[in-house]
């Protein structure tokens, strides 16, 4: 019994640092400008697709996939912030919503047309790790790596480099670093193209996991809003932490009460913490 | 002025009532079913709009309410042998008092954590009702077929649900009108301007809130238990829809956030709309992604909505759309 928790406890935190990127994308979007993207699910959709493509046309080997995967998403979240984000920018939040949501649309729609909904995956197995009495996919545990890897990337991007510190100012206070030359539209188009660019990642890495429809970027950018809740909205490295929390209670509950309630417990913690802390588990208070 | 002297408010009215006597005269079956859907999103825009469009905060899952709303009323039907009308009461009265609970907790939330919370409130609802056994799980519940024989068999009973759901519209329509000009109502767009001046002026937000919510949610629980009586059954993937309450908003976007008119016009606009793309040969693939486009043109370039933009342009046409 306790071999069986471990080992799904295992699976569920090893899952939750892919959560975490997904969410950090979310999560540094509106860290920056106050905007919920509500496209977010359909380019982790693309991002499997990216890659998938990819690896079945080109041969490309999937991990390797994933770095095109990122350029494209960087550059699909430059042309949605400039076409539908900007100019809603200083609205009410209504708008950025249904803006971003039409964005949604669109390329479900498009893509719908063009792949249809029937699942796909990747056919590339890395064979499964044994540690003690504990078995997972290989694929777990590299995608686990990959996951740490793009956080540790983010931080040292946002905290050591020129344009990473102006998205740090840019979130903290627009006008004063418009004041202090920081060109603001810019650094905005900035931080979009890297959100999508982690949901395009993150969605790489999901590929290599599970099969995939067009419309399963949808549960994940749910799993995003509840990390982004969980971690503090606007928190990129809690982000991960409310990744692995999400992660752990996917392997822990399924052990105490049928599958199905786990998305019961995952929204009622959701509203839950909305409600007693709305700045997340870890932000100031 | 009194207000059932305006134009403003006799035109939705006249409106939808003459449409729903020229389907009862001409009594065809596929009219009805259009007019059905027609009205059901015209009602269910509405009542988003009571919400939406006065105190401006976004609901993402107001569809829950039609489904939770649905689901206890066709329990009631189906399980409890209740008429429609009283069940379909018990639905929107279910509704009015989930809202409330949920409200006294969730309207302390502004803005975006609002909408990410209604959000959760949807999926957590969908998920507890597949779980919910005295609900049929995840299979739903089924309409036995003599429920129908009360009302003079199953095509008497579409007629019968056809014109409650009319009379329900018409209702919603008058509410709404009601509490845009009364003086609740002014409270509420003041909230909508700025909820911190408008607690300094002395409205009662919270609670004004929170009354708002549980308007705006009764009656998505009667169209509820409406249409899944008419369709004779109900399972939780039809009920709670997350893409329905989306079309919701687009419907009161497209019309007109915070008008009476609005949602009428945007319902009516986006059925079709959604109805043309569908058919059309070229379109048909693509109509989400068209749909998506004409979203953002909207928001972007049109906020105000289709009513609101009129009103603004032709200031003298204002008296006739509130």
């Amino acid at each position: 019994m306790l071999d069986q928790l471990i080992s799904s406890l295992t699976d569920g935190l090893l899952l939750g640092f892919v959560y975490g990127v997904a969410a950090m994308g979310l999560t540094l979007i509106w860290g920056v400008m106050t905007v919920i993207n509500l496209a977010h699910g359909p380019v982790i959709a693309l991002g499997m697709f990216g890659t998938y493509l990819l690896f079945t046309h080109l041969g490309l080997n999937p991990y390797l996939a994933l770095i095109p995967v990122a350029g494209s998403g960087l550059l699909l979240g430059f042309i949605i912030y400039v076409i539908a984000v900007h100019r809603v920018i200083n609205a009410p939040h209504l708008s950025s919503l249904l803006a971003t949501f039409a964005v949604n649309m669109i390329i479900i729609g498009v893509c719908t047309a063009i792949f249809s909904t029937s699942p796909q995956n990747i056919d590339y197995s890395l064979g499964s790790v044994e540690l003690g009495f504990l078995t997972f996919p290989a694929s777990r545990l590299v995608g686990a790596f990959g996951a740490v890897l793009v956080t540790a990337g983010l931080y040292l991007f946002l905290y050591f480099t020129r344009p990473g510190k102006a998205i740090r100012a840019v979130a903290n206070n627009r006008m004063a670093s418009e004041l202090m030359g920081i060109p603001s539209s810019r650094v905005l188009a900035l931080s979009f193209g890297l959100g999508t660019m982690l949901a395009a990642v993150a969605g790489g890495l999901i590929a290599t996991f599970f099969p995939f429809t067009i419309l399963s970027g949808g549960p994940y950018e749910l799993k995003s809003f509840v990390i982004c809740v969980l971690g503090g909205l606007g928190n990129p490295l809690g982000a991960l932490v409310g990744g692995l929390i999400l992660g752990g209670l996917e392997g822990l509950v399924p052990a105490f009460m049928p599958v199905s309630w786990v998305p019961v417990v995952e929204f009622g913690l959701f509203v839950l913490v909305l409600l007693v802390r709305p700045s997340g588990l870890f932000g100031a208070k | 002025m009194k207000a059932w002297l305006k134009p403003g408010f006799w035109l939705p009215l006249v409106l939808v009532l003459g449409w729903g006597l020229v389907v009862l005269l001409l009594r065809q079956d596929t009219m009805r079913e259009s007019a059905f859907v027609l009205l059901m999103s015209v009602g269910l825009a509405s009542s988003l709009n009571i919400l939406l469009g006065y105190t401006g905060y976004v609901s993402f899952g107001h569809i829950v309410f039609f489904g939770l709303g649905g689901y206890t009323g066709f329990y009631l039907i189906s399980e409890q042998g209740w008429p429609l009308i009283p069940a379909a009461l018990g639905g929107g009265l279910l509704s009015a008092f989930i809202a409330l609970l949920v409200g006294l907790a969730v309207l302390r939330l502004r803005g975006a954590y609002f909408a990410l919370a209604t959000i959760g409130i949807n999926e957590a609802a969908r998920a507890f009702v597949s779980n919910f056994q005295p609900y049929g799980g995840a299979t739903g519940l089924f309409v036995n077929f003599s429920a129908y024989e009360k009302y003079g068999g199953a095509g008497e009973a579409l007629w019968t649900t056809f014109m409650l759901l009319w009379i329900t519209v018409m209702v919603v329509l008058v509410v709404s009108f009601l509490v845009k000009h009364s003086r609740f109502g002014l409270g509420l767009m003041a909230i909508r301007e700025d909820e911190d001046a408008a607690m300094v002026m002395g409205v009662k937000a919270p609670r004004a809130k929170t009354i708002t919510y549980v308007i705006s949610a009764f009656f998505p629980g009667v169209i509820g238990t409406l249409y899944f009586f008419k369709n004779g059954n109900i399972e939780p993937g039809d009920a709670f829809q997350l893409h329905m309450s989306i079309e919701m908003l687009v419907m009161v976007m497209l019309g007109g956030m915070g008008t009476v008119m609005g949602p009428l016009a945007g319902a009516v606009g986006y059925q079709w709309l959604r109805g043309y793309l569908l058919t059309s040969p070229l379109f048909k693939n693509l109509h989400l992604a068209l749909a998506g486009v004409i979203l953002l043109l909207i928001v972007l370039f049109v906020p105000a909505g289709a009513v609101g933009w009129v009103r603004g342009r032709f200031p003298r046409l204002k008296r006739f759309l509130e």
